[in-house]
């Protein structure tokens, strides 16, 4: 139980990290990004294929942010100058071409075999030691990413930010040019994802293509909105919330007689739906969200 | 100052501004009117960079700056406020300030994680300009308040406040005193004046001539894409032409 918990914490952690990028990019800037889980899916693949071949994962990790950066900015140069709608088509796009590409080049990523036997993250510890560590590592990862947050927040740039989210014409009519700050906002998060991936690829040391699928992009919106957008503290929180109900419903199952574990997973989306309905309805701003006047 | 050449912008087989020509000496008060439709806000959309010209060029301060974006001419000095006021809604009045000052070394992620102190130093002197801005306007008691909160006329303050923030060379107002009560009219005029007498040259477009002509020296009437009338404001409002093109002489 206490390593299925570790593992829950691990979880929650690495959607933490996604969910403080995408917080970033929407919560702060209003950029509406559908794509999130390619930039995870770049940093797990690239982080792991470096490490197959021998590549450190001190080195790979740091390897796994940057191209995952880098990847944001030939997409971003197309799309943040398009309305925010289109942006959020031409992001879900790139999701899907990433998880593709990914699946059909076997000569690099094994296409749908995935691959196996990615190095574990303090992988010379024994496998229980290992996942403690790992949780800690996270914990150390998350904590730098909020301070970092907080400090952008409170910073001429980031006041800059929510201005380009209020009014992005009248930034430009004040002689300030909002794409450059977007395209920044869009690798940082873009960044932060990659890391998370990285760190994904050395928990689960086996990934395929499957894993990266929209719905992951979701999850992360989902624990956004829950917790409330724009608010740091919210994001976090509608992780937590998120993650610990996908999984720990897992155990309902047990409860709830003559319901197949192919059913349960389709009742689990149905239920955070219906919890994002009510959400929207009677506490739109989410659990710490403030409301704009 | 702000020259602007010959422009032609078209919508389809549509000719909203036909031909026109302007210019605009610093410190200058220029009033532009013209019924709806006249070509006003367009010939303004143009000049701002919001609108492509079909032709003509428009050389500001000596520069031609036909294909320049929006915000490479607002660098120069070429500022603008909007019809409808767009604030910062989320933001306090105080912020709005200064997200407008010119403090582009501090808005970068290395200032905010690296060198804050010289950020911290930075903010200190835009804070204090921002407050005499803000006294200047009389808008000091709003410093804290979101700005989505304002009225419709403070918020046309909190615009100008905000271009106050940088050095126009020319601020081009659009309908800065439609939907505002009497009482700020009088306000925002005193403001326009301050900065005419600063040596900004000023271009305003409104509707309504009568507030128009005890503000501007100079006055262009537009009709149906062309400059109708131009000249001291009385004159020009005397014209016959005016006179017709505003519903047979009830100016």
């Amino acid at each position: 139980m206490d390593a299925y918990l570790v593992s829950i914490g691990i979880v929650v952690l690495i959607y933490a990290l996604l969910a403080i990028g995408l917080n970033l990019q929407y919560g702060e800037t209003g950029l509406i990004n559908f794509g999130h889980v390619a930039f995870f899916a770049i940093g797990a693949y690239a982080s792991a294929l470096l490490s197959l071949k021998g590549v450190p994962l001190w080195l790979s990790f740091p390897a796994a942010a940057a191209l995952a950066a880098l990847a944001a900015v030939p997409l971003g140069m197309a799309a943040l100058r398009l309305r925010e709608d289109y942006l959020a088509i031409v992001t879900l796009g790139f999701s899907e071409t990433t998880r593709l590409v990914i699946q059909q080049e076997e000569w690099l990523t094994r296409g749908v075999q995935g691959l196996p036997g990615v190095p574990a993250l303090f992988a010379s510890a024994g496998t229980g030691a290992r996942n403690w560590l790992q949780l800690g590592a996270l914990v150390c990862a998350v904590l730098l990413a909020v301070m970092a947050t907080r400090l952008l927040q409170k910073s001429a740039f980031g006041r800059l930010l929510r201005a380009i989210r209020d009014n992005e014409p009248a930034v430009a009519a004040l002689g300030k040019d909002p794409a450059g700050y977007k395209i920044r906002v869009f690798m940082l998060g873009a960044a932060l994802a990659g890391i998370a991936g990285a760190f994904y690829a050395h928990f689960v040391t086996f990934i395929t293509p499957e894993q990266f699928v929209p719905l992951v992009t979701f999850y992360v919106w989902m624990s956004i909105i829950l917790g409330g957008v724009g608010s740091l503290r919210g994001a976090l929180l509608g992780t937590l919330v998120l993650v610990v109900f996908l999984e720990g419903s897992r155990f309902l199952r047990d409860l709830v007689p003559g319901i197949a574990e192919a059913q349960m997973a389709h009742i689990r989306l149905g239920v955070v739906g219906l919890a994002l309905i009510l959400c929207m309805l009677y506490r739109p701003q989410g659990m710490f969200g403030k409301r704009v006047p | 100052m702000l020259l602007a050449e010959h422009i032609t912008v078209k919508f389809g087989a549509f000719t909203a501004v036909d031909n026109v020509s302007l210019q605009v000496a610093p410190g200058e008060l220029l009033g532009l009117a013209g019924t709806n439709g006249a070509g006003k806000s367009t010939l303004f959309a143009a000049i701002a960079g919001q609108m492509p010209l079909d032709a003509g060029r428009i050389v500001f301060d000596g520069v031609d700056i036909s294909r320049q974006a929006v915000n490479k001419r607002a660098a120069h000095g070429l500022a603008r406020t909007f019809q409808v006021p767009r604030e910062f809604a989320s933001l306090s009045v105080l912020d709005n300030l200064l997200a407008a000052a010119p403090n582009e070394k501090s808005e970068t992620m290395l200032a905010a994680w690296v060198f804050r102190r010289a950020a911290a130093r930075r903010e200190k002197t835009w804070v204090a300009h921002a407050d005499g801005v803000l006294d200047l306007l009389n808008l000091s008691h709003l410093r804290d308040l979101p700005a989505g909160g304002l009225s419709g006329g403070q918020k046309k303050l909190l615009e100008l406040a905000r271009i106050m923030m940088r050095e126009p060379k020319v601020v081009l107002l659009d309908e800065p005193f439609a939907g505002v009560n009497p009482v700020l009219i009088g306000e925002i005029i005193k403001v326009l004046r301050t900065l005419s007498a600063k040596g900004i040259a000023l271009v305003v477009v409104e509707h309504h001539l009568q507030a128009l002509k005890s503000l501007v020296s100079r006055l262009v009437v537009m009709d149906q894409g062309r400059i109708l009338a131009q000249g001291k404001p009385a004159d020009v409002l005397d014209s016959e032409a005016v006179k017709a093109a505003y519903m047979g002489g009830a100016v």
